[in-house]
């Protein structure tokens, strides 16, 4: 009964703070769909690519979306200066420059952009691959030499470009030239050109080829952002009733202090669910999210979730004496946790990273949830899960209610 | 039943405090105090700050338990949890949830306190009324003024018509007219007999109790009735028997 009392008092409260409300509701879909055009831009590199003396064929099959291919006239043999490519690029600002001596081919890379780059050399392979098929059927001798050549280039400059990528630092001239020429290429022990298939079939497990990053990303983040303003509101709610007083007022009545203790978390929690049925929904309807698992399993989750996020903060509110010092557990107890969500592979971490890993509430609830999203988990498959974030929920709430000795001793 | 209780009658005290030794830590805050409050009694405490009343109000109401000493409240030995039902109190800072309108917050309270359901709306008003803030119940305390928040805590202590009133300076921020009121009720609630135990600096408010506990240095350096205690120092007002008081301690205090 008077946990009731208690539960009705905080949710007329929160509903009276406008600003809470929004914070709550408004900030997790605002933050998710930011997340949402930026990584749904990564998609769309496009670069701007210089060929010279390039045959036409492989200049036709090198189109592909997002490449822009410019044709520059024939160098003059009068120009001679060294930095005739580097010039190129610069001034135009190209991401690659390619061109073609007699059967070689010679490409330069500006590498300032590792997605235009790739974009560049998937469309080499590309051509490779188409012209390969041609050559197999009619095959021009000239053209099958220098897609040896092309292959050898091809595979040197992908190698070249993870090099690159590994610990890319700027060279004297600012353009890290990633050139090899085809003739002093290593060599290659490829398969001959009849028998390398033009085609390649790409199936999916998970996901289709229009899945994005953000689609990896979409059930680590709903996790996250919930626990965020979860923790961050419930925390500074309870502070606020140390900070006024209100706490050792309410022990001056007979109220229990798990009844305070519960009063909190039932409220919330509440008011969680409903935050969560947004959240969800919102990436359903907006972000066309597909959620292969069991949509109910979702908001289980993202409710035990925000239930750990709601015990942990009223915890640390515990130990935190004004709003501020409350904000100071955020880089401490929140920000970490996102690293160990998934967002890194927890497994290609360290051993001692791999223990703290583990015992943070998010790394157990954003697996799931990405199992549930992406692989369609069941409920008996995330229950380990489910069972590792109720024991944080009543573990913290019963270092909630001793930690409300502080005030008062029964 | 917990060990020492006793059987709880009219003519024993409400609240009585018994060799009571308390502080924080390895810091003493009171040493020896003894006090008690019986039923249709008004009992004020006065010291100058820092002296422990925080401290001892706190324990009466059970939020730490005695160091040496006992408390009793209607002849349990506090800290009891149940115990507090049966004590209206009246905190030195307004504990309020500004959000709220002061119905709202009367409301809350008194649902702890066990008043509830149709009991509430009457007890609401009647405790409401003595404080005058009948016609502001359905405004937001965030909209009130200081004296009127004052008001609403003594509101939330009044309710449910509890047999002992804690009330921590109670008559701060109130105007003078309000303050009479105020008295008259506190005189008409002890004929009752209930018991007030209440905290004041404002001298006048002591002289209308009926017994008057000086604390000075953790020590209970006069007890008595308003007039005993003035004639105890030969004095002509309670301010000055609260000097002459703490003088004489002094000289004990050098003795020692």
């Amino acid at each position: 009964m008077r946990t009731i009392a208690m539960i009705r008092r905080i949710l007329t409260e929160l509903l009276r703070d406008k600003r809470t409300l929004a914070l709550m509701f408004a900030a997790p879909l605002l933050i998710l769909t930011l997340l949402y055009f930026l990584f749904q831009g990564a998609g769309n590199t496009s670069a701007d690519l210089a060929v010279q003396s390039v045959d036409d064929d492989l200049v036709s099959a090198m189109q592909v979306d997002g490449l822009h291919i410019h044709k520059i006239p024939e160098r003059q043999t009068t120009d001679q200066s060294s930095n005739y490519t580097e010039r190129i690029i610069r001034d135009n600002d190209y991401a690659g420059f390619l061109c073609q001596n007699d059967g070689s081919l010679h490409l330069t890379l500006a590498g300032a952009d590792e997605a235009q780059s790739g974009l560049i050399l998937e469309s080499l392979k590309a051509a490779q691959a188409e012209l390969s098929g041609k050559a197999a059927s009619a095959t021009i001798a000239s053209q099958a030499a220098a897609l040896t050549q092309l292959e050898s280039t091809v595979a040197a400059l992908t190698s070249r470009l993870q090099t690159l990528s590994g610990g890319r630092t700027g060279t004297s001239t600012g353009l890290p030239q990633a050139s090899i020429d085809a003739k002093g290429g290593e060599p290659t022990n490829r398969p001959s050109m009849a028998t390398t298939p033009s085609s390649v079939t790409v199936d999916y497990l998970y996901g289709s080829k229009h899945s994005t990053f953000f689609d990896t990303l979409v059930p680590i983040m709903m996790g996250f952002v919930i626990f965020f303003f979860v923790f961050l509101i419930s925390g500074i709610s309870l502070l606020h009733e140390r900070a006024t007083g209100t706490l050792a007022r309410l022990l001056a009545t007979p109220i229990r202090r798990h009844e305070i203790v519960n009063g909190y978390p039932i409220g919330y929690g509440i008011v969680a669910i409903v935050q969560t049925a947004v959240v969800v929904g919102y990436t359903i309807v907006v972000f066309k999210t597909q959620i292969l698992g069991n949509v109910w399993n979702v908001l289980l989750l993202n409710l035990m979730i925000a239930g750990t996020a709601l015990t942990l903060g009223l915890l640390v509110s515990a130990f935190a004496a004004t709003e501020f010092q409350m904000m100071q557990f955020i880089p401490i107890v929140v920000i970490p946790q996102i690293f160990f969500s998934g967002i890194i592979p927890v497994a290609s971490m360290p051993g001692w990273l791999r223990t703290i890993a583990h015992v943070t509430p998010l790394y157990w609830g954003s697996r799931a949830m990405s199992d549930v999203v992406e692989k369609g988990a069941n409920l008996a498959q995330i229950a380990p899960n489910l069972g590792v974030l109720l024991t944080f929920i009543l573990v913290f709430l019963g270092l909630n209610i001793l930690a409300m000795r502080k005030y008062r001793r029964i | 039943m917990t060990k020492g209780t006793m059987p709880h009658t009219l003519e024993s005290p409400t609240i009585k405090v018994s060799h009571l030794v308390q502080g924080y830590g390895k810091r003493v805050i009171l040493r020896n105090i003894d006090c008690e409050v019986r039923h249709g009694e008004i009992v004020a405490l006065i010291r100058p700050s820092g002296s422990g009343k925080i401290t001892l109000i706190s324990t009466i109401v059970g939020m730490m338990p005695p160091k040496s000493g006992t408390v009793q409240v209607l002849g349990t030995p506090m800290p009891d949890r149940t115990m507090l039902g049966n004590i209206g109190f009246m905190a030195q800072t307004d504990a309020l949830y500004t959000n709220l309108s002061g119905l709202e917050n009367l409301r809350f309270f008194a649902s702890l306190q066990h008043v509830r359901g149709k009991h509430f709306n009457d007890a609401a008003l009647r405790a409401a009324s003595v404080v005058h803030l009948d016609h502001a119940l359905s405004n937001r305390v965030s909209h009130y003024s200081g004296g009127m928040k004052r008001r609403l805590s003594m509101a939330i202590a009044l309710i449910g018509d509890p047999p002992i009133l804690i009330l921590d300076e109670p008559t701060v921020g109130i105007d003078p007219q309000l303050r009479r009121e105020l008295w008259n009720e506190l005189h008409r609630i002890a004929d009752q007999g209930r018991s007030i135990l209440l905290t004041t600096h404002v001298m006048a408010d002591a002289a209308q109790t009926d017994t008057l506990l000086m604390i000075r240095q953790g020590r209970a350096i006069a007890q008595g009735s308003p007039t005993a205690v003035k004639n105890l120092y030969q004095a002509t007002s309670i301010e000055d028997a609260f000097i002459e008081a703490g003088k004489e301690q002094d000289a004990n205090h050098s003795n020692d």
